[in-house]
């Protein structure tokens, strides 16, 4: 009966369309969301926000201050960014079903590495400030925790991926686990590691302001002290500061990952 | 057991009443025997999910046997160690179906891949090669006609020149025995003759002993010394391509549907295998 897999089809996409419906209502509903109201405030919100926040001549005068931290906050970044994917790349090695040395290893790193991405970056910041107080430590050790669990699983993912094969060929020559690794998993795997590296650095920049935010340091922090200060002019260039910084990252790790690919 | 000895006579490969289970239902291998001699150019023909691929991987023990045994020059593959299982696996060249290359490299640096199973882990895994080995790579790859792309990406290549770096990096391991699994399966008809015809000459000029999973039946009647067909796990015909009846071949490709067989498999037609 072939034709009862289309009118299945359809019915698939109608009982679909029917779910989401009844979840978008019924959330409204739940929640007393006036819709009307939610998107007439959109329109007030960009009244608001050209009337007050936009950067102003004084507020300008203070952007070597601003420069700096977006300066700190962007090294930090970096840092824990590649710091993790060093430690990712051994956790992925253990944990890929094509490189593993045993499958309970590959289980635990496969774990350690859902259990780093899976706790929220904020949570991390939250857990890690008990420990080490509002300090750039704090930052650092929050976006490490959460780009290793995110990288490892990427990198994986990448091994899995891109060696398998060359993996089966150069185990059938005898060739030992450290040269596999070393001259056929490397090798295939590298360019697409770096692209998740340089998606990772550009995530964390970002993230870093909420980070900092809560740890007190870097440019978060400063948002949130001009903000908190209703210099609002001076939060607005912080912002303005943020997206542009984040292009000019996008912009070179794209030209990279072109060359690289 | 009979003692086995290094006389020529004595075969180089002694495949004994092997069995694979994947899963407990059924055997992908069901008690198949079979020796192999020194140069000899062997076909294993059969349907798809016959066992032709664990067949061929149980020989390198790429995939352990759940029964039986596979001697090779005499040595129980099962009962060795990890290092001397690298050893004997530096004696087995294999080439695969879809080449398995290490597509950002260059084709010198696939093909010396070869040797890496022949040198110390730290060589290995510095990747430093000898003059020598580099020269032998150098030569292999001329050989198979690849001179002009010694240093060119392998992802650049078509499919018959990377299937001929495949056959480079089998062939710089000095193999007794290469495995082919499929290794025409997926090109064309001129780039599968041209690889079928090197394979051949490796085996007259180096006696190097080949066993080559194929697809096609007519390249196995072709190019073999000895064919065995494979059906559900079994082995149901070992002879020489002379021997092969169409009765016998399409008892090897039996399937529960004729109809089926006759739609999918249409080199199996009589007149199709006489025709090419």
């Amino acid at each position: 009966m072939p034709a009862d897999i289309f009118v299945q089809r359809r019915n698939n996409s109608l009982f679909l369309f029917a779910a989401l419906g009844a979840l978008t209502v019924g959330s409204i509903v739940i929640t007393k969301y006036d819709v009307a109201a939610g998107f007439t405030s959109v329109g007030k919100a960009l009244v608001w926000g050209a009337s007050n926040f936009y950067p102003d001549a004084h507020s300008l005068t203070k952007l070597p201050e601003i420069a700096q931290k977006l300066w700190e906050t962007i090294l930090m970044s970096v840092a824990a960014t590649t710091v993790a994917a060093v430690f990712a790349v051994v956790l992925a090695m253990i944990g890929s079903r094509t490189t593993r040395i045993n499958t309970l290893f590959s289980v635990v790193a496969r774990g350690l590495a859902s259990v780093f991405r899976n706790i929220p970056l904020v949570a991390w910041a939250m857990i890690l400030m008990l420990a080490f107080s509002q300090s750039l430590l704090t930052g650092y050790l929050a976006l490490f925790f959460g780009s290793l669990g995110f990288l490892t699983r990427a990198f994986i993912e990448t091994v899995d991926e891109a060696s398998i094969h060359a993996v089966e060929a150069l185990t059938a020559t005898g060739a030992s686990y450290s040269s596999i690794i070393l001259q056929a998993v490397l090798p295939s795997s590298l360019p697409q590691m770096i692209s998740w590296l340089l998606f990772m650095i550009d995530t964390n920049i970002r993230d870093a302001t909420l980070v900092g935010l809560l740890t007190g340091t870097g440019i978060g922090f400063s948002f949130d002290l001009y903000y908190k200060n209703f210099q609002f002019h001076d939060a607005s260039l912080v912002v303005i500061v943020i997206v542009i910084a984040i292009i000019v990252i996008e912009t070179i790790s794209n030209y990279i990952r072109r060359i690289i690919l | 057991m009979t003692q086995v000895s290094q006389l020529s006579s004595s075969p180089l490969l002694q495949v004994s009443n092997v069995v694979k289970y994947y899963d407990g239902a059924k055997p992908a291998l069901d008690d198949v025997s079979f020796s192999i001699r020194k140069g000899e150019f062997v076909s294993v023909i059969g349907p798809s999910g016959a066992g032709k691929s664990t067949l061929l991987r149980c020989i390198n023990r790429m995939i352990e046997v759940s029964r039986g045994e596979v001697r090779f020059e005499g040595i129980s593959v099962g009962e060795l160690k990890r290092k001397d299982l690298k050893r004997l696996r530096s004696k087995i060249g294999m080439i695969f179906q879809h080449y398995n290359l290490v597509d950002r490299l260059t084709v010198i640096e696939n093909v010396l891949h070869g040797r890496l199973g022949s040198k110390s882990t730290l060589a290995g895994v510095m990747g430093r090669y000898s003059r020598d080995e580099k020269r032998q790579a150098m030569d292999v790859i001329a050989m198979l006609g690849l001179g002009d792309h010694v240093y060119q990406r392998c992802d650049r290549l078509s499919g018959g020149q990377k299937q001929r770096v495949g056959i480079g990096r089998a062939l710089v391991q000095d193999p007794k025995m290469i495995l082919c699994d499929e290794p025409i399966a997926s090109l064309d008809p001129n780039a599968s003759r041209n690889i079928m015809e090197q394979l051949k000459s490796f085996s007259r000029q180096m006696h190097i002993t080949l066993i080559v999973n194929l697809h096609q039946v007519e390249f196995a009647l072709k190019y073999s010394d000895r064919i065995l067909g494979v059906n559900r796990g079994r082995l149901v015909f070992d002879g020489r391509p002379e021997n092969l009846s169409p009765e016998r071949i399409a008892e090897i490709y039996a399937t529960e549907s004729i109809a089926l067989r006759e739609v999918h498999r249409p080199e199996l037609r009589p007149e199709a295998r006489y025709a090419s």
